[in-house]
């Protein structure tokens, strides 16, 4: 009895040590995403360039990003060019968040499209529904349409070799 | 040297806004209520530690036009914490249901008190024996 009143202090600082372990290689800022595993929330939003009418139904038919963007958003504009290197990989749909058009369109035109589709969303309203906290986040989506990962900030080559392309590699 | 301490101290509270400056207008003082408690109730996703309704955070000001909507609306409580869960995940409810996922958050501090409790009774017990014998001799 007594030895074992000795030793606990050592036994629950261990376990704390352990706690604390794992805790330095959690980001307190990520938070899965409550949709993994489930299909893209329907919307009916328009394409920024076109003006056609964009549906859930409309989405690509083959393993995607979902890119959510907006031009007053820096770190965007950090990723973009790793995005645009991807999109020679897989298509990447975007879906620019509470922005405005022209704002939109010049910020494109100015730094490149590497964007299949543009889904122009000003008011934030599929970004609600999809959980968004914040530009920029990613999702990567099956060609059911089903969410499979969620990445908050940055993508980038350490993002897509260790997160991304090992659930691709499954999806294709 | 008191004066300028004062001061400082003052200057750590005025960094954070307590304050939102929205203005919402309700059908009934009990609406304003239940827009106030959610907006304690539910937690900003993107900051650490911070209520929407204490948050100047740009999603913080969405989720409270949304609350506010849902209240106008007609919906319960429970439905609108509903249809956060089911966008920003349990992360939003600063106070979650008791199930499998939280059940060492809910009875972790009870369960510690009560293995203290009986760590304490252990030893006071095991003191008084070795007093009783003494005193026996």
């Amino acid at each position: 009895m007594s030895r074992w009143i000795v030793w606990s202090p050592l036994a629950i600082f261990a376990v704390l040590v352990g706690f604390f372990f794992k805790g330095l290689t959690l980001d307190p800022s990520a938070q899965p995403s409550a949709l993994i595993g489930k299909p893209v929330p329907s919307f009916q939003l328009t394409e920024l360039h076109t003006g056609r009418a964009l549906t859930s139904q409309t989405l690509p038919a083959e393993p995607f990003l979902l890119n959510v963007w907006a031009s007053w958003c820096i770190t965007c504009q950090v990723e973009h060019p790793y995005l645009t290197e991807l999109s020679k990989k897989l298509p990447i749909v975007g879906l620019n968040y509470k922005d405005s058009e022209t704002a939109a369109k010049n910020w494109l035109g100015r730094l490149g499209d590497p964007y299949t589709t543009q889904i122009f969303d000003p008011n934030g309203l599929l970004g609600l529904d999809l959980g968004v906290a914040g530009a920029p986040e990613t999702f990567l989506v099956d060609s059911s349409s089903i969410i499979r990962l969620r990445i908050q900030g940055e993508v980038n080559d350490r993002v897509f070799q260790r997160q991304i392309l090992p659930l691709l590699e499954t999806l294709k | 040297m008191t004066k300028i301490l004062l001061i400082k101290m003052v200057m750590i509270f005025s960094i954070a806004s307590y304050a939102t400056i929205e203005t919402y207008q309700f059908d009934s003082p009990e609406q304003e209520a239940r827009f106030r408690q959610l907006g304690f109730e539910l937690r900003c996703p993107k900051c650490q530690n911070q209520a929407i309704g204490d948050s100047d955070a740009e999603i913080s000001g969405d989720l409270r036009a949304v609350v506010y909507r849902m209240i106008k609306e007609g919906a319960t409580d429970g439905e609108i914490k509903e249809f956060m869960v089911a966008r920003y995940g349990r992360f939003v409810l600063y106070n979650p249901p008791l199930d499998q996922q939280t059940i060492v958050l809910w009875l972790g501090p009870a369960g510690l008190l009560i293995l203290g409790g009986i760590l304490v009774l252990l030893r006071i017990r095991r003191s008084t024996k070795a007093l009783d014998q003494r005193e026996s001799q």
